[in-house]
């Protein structure tokens, strides 16, 4: 029986994993399509998550029936825990200001502006010829873009769902978040900078860690006090220790240069 | 045939090495150090439930401190 904590923490990091990854491939399928035509676009991007859904079921499924549990786990953990960090670590260097945050208005600029310039002869001075029909720019530009975004998450999902036996709901949670981002993004047309990203990044990074510790002290044999409900207090655990260390990283902000500073 | 299989074989690697690596190779080296730590710990079990997050959390300090910004000419 799986416990409604773990259950949970699942569902929030897979979902939050996923529209983190899925707003900056939405960057680039809109780029795609605003320069080079929707329907390339569209479908470029529709091929990838049937790809990516096609690789949670081929890996997925025989790990989940066909590895022991214990070792899944232990395996599954550090992978986790790998991501996990890697993640609050860039949260916390952008939140503290040594790291400038994801900008997806210059990435969108600069994508449209990179295939503007692919194949433009025959169009207006200053602009993009937008195809009416299939056009392999668009098509390959998204299907790339979701890929790549989209490998972290298929890696997140697998994972996650493997090591509680819990495939089904980890993948519906990415699907979820996948169709929540395309319906916004189509809806507003454009790409999301206004989606708190680094927020998400880091709620998400304290999931996995906190997972990811979880899953290698279970499949050693480490005895969690409370068992799953060792997940939640872990969860607490890194929270308050990203918010200390973004505090401690502040002051350790280097002062800027005299000719950075405002005449006074 | 098999120039296209090296190929392959070699994204496959450079895939998970900038996946699992990259530009942070002490993340990669906490995570083997706790779980090597939580297998030898087994003797002793709620001291590896204390024992790992704590690792986690200052190696977390350490790397997060490897990657700030520095005065110019530091």
């Amino acid at each position: 029986m799986h416990s409604t904590s773990s259950t949970i923490v699942l569902v929030l990091a897979v979902f939050g994993a996923s529209t983190v990854e899925m707003v900056e491939a939405l960057t680039i399928v809109v780029a795609a399509g605003v320069s080079r035509g929707w329907r390339s676009a569209l479908e470029g991007a529709a091929a990838a998550a049937v790809v990516l859904g096609v690789l949670v079921v081929v890996v997925g499924v025989p790990l989940v029936r066909y590895i022991p549990l214990d070792a899944l786990r232990v395996v599954v953990g550090a992978l986790l825990l790998v991501l996990g960090l890697s993640w609050l670590r860039k949260a916390i260097l952008r939140a503290s200001g040594h790291k400038d945050l994801h900008d997806e208005d210059k990435i969108y600029a600069d994508t449209v502006a990179e295939l503007s310039e692919t194949g433009t002869e025959g169009a207006a001075p200053g602009r993009a010829r937008v195809h009416s029909g299939r056009d392999g720019v668009a098509f390959v530009v998204a299907f790339k873009g979701v890929f790549l975004e989209g490998t972290e998450v298929v890696l997140i999902v697998i994972s996650l769902g493997a090591a509680q036996h819990r495939l089904g709901l980890a993948a519906l949670a990415a699907a979820a978040a996948l169709l929540l981002v395309a319906v916004v993004g189509l809806v507003v047309s454009r790409q999301l900078s206004e989606v708190p990203e680094n927020a998400i990044k880091t709620a998400v990074g304290i999931m996995l860690t906190s997972f990811g510790i979880f899953w290698v002290g279970e499949g050693a044999g480490v005895n969690w006090p409370g068992s799953d409900l060792a997940i939640p207090v872990l969860v607490g655990f890194f929270i308050a220790v990203t918010v200390g260390y973004t505090a401690f990283m502040r002051t350790k902000l280097p002062a800027p240069s005299p000719e950075e500073s405002p005449a006074t | 045939m098999t120039e296209l299989l090296a190929r392959g074989v070699k994204a496959f690697g450079k895939f998970w090495w900038d996946f699992l690596v990259g530009d942070t190779p002490e993340l990669a080296l906490a995570t083997g150090i706790i779980v090597a730590l939580a297998f030898l710990l087994d003797g002793d079990r709620l001291v590896g439930a204390i024992l790992l997050p704590l690792l986690a959390a200052a190696f977390l300090l350490a790397s997060t401190l490897r990657g700030r910004r520095r005065a110019p000419g530091r």
